[in-house]
């Protein structure tokens, strides 16, 4: 069934899809995780907030994001990002914006709408009482966020945290939409260029399907590791 | 900040020449939901097969019903995409290959079966869990009033599983829409793709995007008010559904 095809092409442009292309891939999802987690637990804690008007700007916001494809995102922010430069900067032209910044810039606003969800999920899941007890203790909203709710509810959705990351790893490959140097990038060029689109799309499926289920069992291990006992 | 607006660009003739830009985004909405119906069904009547698998007592259909689910789950959509597309008609006997690739509609059929596969492993998931919630009761009761253990299942355990995954479904079901956006890499001429080649050709890019934005969001809040009619009327008193398998005290 094979014999037709050259699975060397593998071995000739692994150092380009490796060096070039995952790590494109990783750094974009390692910083988007980091970016996307922070921003979303800042629109949690928005969407649970006294304020009515912080509570509706971040619901609608989540709610608009999660209800448009990723790949609509990516073409938004793509057009979108030069003229909110420009906009900041007081330029008069649409500044230009490279393609890393650009998708790193989407990736943290789509997936912050996901990890927003997820922090929103784990501070409702601690009881009220510990908030009334940090306020009792004089500490205010940020002192009573920061050291008793937010690394409880960090702990208790860290495993929730990590699949939704597996999920934003495999989002990434969806640059591919802005010609972006990815890893599915890197491959479909190689495989467009030497005419092997089989080896290459076979190889870069299985090497997803090992990272990706390698996490997905390590995340495992972990749920049952930081599970607290009550 | 000097982008010229131009809203009344949808009323303009489009250069495919069968109508205006308005027309050509209809359409794009039209392909996205023939592809995430079509593939909806495939996935929902794939998944419950595989997802009430996954519950038998058979050990190596379990596995292999695991797996299944593995597979589907691990690798991007963008990629599965690409393997229906280019790679499986290399892998199938020649004849068959050639069939494949004249397809007047190969991308539609194409992305049909890739998402209808990919989100399979999902509903598949959430079918599993239902069963799983149910009281093990039930299955007793089923094989002790004398019901073969397909019986059981088509009787007693699946219409039960299936009134209380509809919250977990329709969004399953919003997903299988928005996912089905990927398939313009393969040529698929659906909503993003229509407003994608509207801005090339236009270079109205923010009113291009708005349109797709809003014709997304309405599509949205039509299913989840649909599916909110559906799950009230399949709500079975005592149970609250949406909760499934959580432990209360």
């Amino acid at each position: 069934m094979f014999a037709n095809f050259d699975f060397n092409v593998i071995q000739r442009s692994w150092v380009y899809l490796f060096q070039t292309g995952m790590t494109f891939t990783l750094e974009l999802t390692a910083l988007a995780m980091i970016g996307g987690i922070i921003l979303g637990t800042l629109l949690a804690m928005m969407r649970l907030s006294k304020f009515r008007l912080l509570a509706s700007v971040a619901t609608g916001y989540v709610n608009l994001i999660r209800s448009i494809p990723l790949v609509l995102v990516i073409f938004w922010f793509y057009f979108l990002v030069p003229y909110i430069g420009a906009w900041l900067i007081g330029a008069s032209e649409p500044i230009k914006v490279g393609a890393f910044s650009s998708s790193l810039i989407t990736f943290i606003l789509f997936e912050a709408a996901y990890y927003c969800e997820i922090m929103r999920a784990g501070i409702q899941s601690i009881p009220r009482g510990q908030v009334f007890a940090g306020y009792a203790l004089g500490m205010n909203y940020w002192q009573t966020m920061g050291n008793v709710v937010l690394p409880q509810a960090f702990r208790n959705m860290i495993p929730v945290l990590l699949t939704q990351t597996i999920v934003l790893f495999q989002d990434v490959s969806l640059v591919y939409v802005l010609s972006i140097t990815d890893f599915v990038g890197a491959a479909s060029k190689v495989a467009q260029r030497d005419g092997r689109l089989v080896e290459m799309y076979l190889f870069v499926a299985v090497v997803y399907f090992v990272l990706c289920y390698a996490l997905s069992m390590l995340v495992k291990r972990l749920q049952q590791r930081v599970a607290i006992i009550r | 900040m000097n982008y010229n607006w131009n809203w009344r660009i949808f009323w303009e003739p489009s250069p495919d020449g069968v109508g205006t830009y308005m027309d050509t985004l209809l359409s794009g909405l039209e392909w996205t939901l023939a592809t995430a119906l079509s593939a909806w069904l495939m996935a929902l009547i794939i998944g419950t097969i595989i997802g009430t698998i996954r519950t038998t007592p058979n050990k190596v259909a379990v596995r292999i019903a695991n797996a299944y689910v593995e597979l589907f789950r691990n690798v991007p959509l963008l990629v599965q995409m690409f393997l229906w597309y280019f790679v499986m008609p290399e892998l199938v006997p020649e004849s068959i290959g050639n069939w494949l690739k004249s397809l007047q509609n190969a991308p539609f059929v194409t992305a049909v079966l890739c998402l209808g596969f990919f989100t399979s492993s999902r509903v598949a998931v959430q079918v599993s869990a239902g069963i799983q919630s149910l009281p093990r009761g039930q299955k007793l009761a089923g094989t002790a009033l004398g019901l073969t253990l397909p019986q059981t299942y088509r009787y007693v355990l699946l219409p039960m599983a299936f009134r209380i995954i509809v919250p977990p479904l329709t969004s399953e079901f919003l997903n299988i829409i928005k996912n089905s956006a990927v398939a313009l890499t393969i040529g698929l001429m659906e909503l993003t793709a229509r407003a994608r080649s509207m801005q090339e050709f236009s270079f109205q890019v923010f009113e291009a995007f708005t349109a797709a934005t809003i014709l997304y969001i309405v599509v949205n809040v039509v299913v989840v008010f649909l599916m909110r009619w559906i799950e009230k009327r399949v709500a079975v008193p005592g149970f609250i559904s949406g909760s499934t398998g959580t432990g209360g005290h």
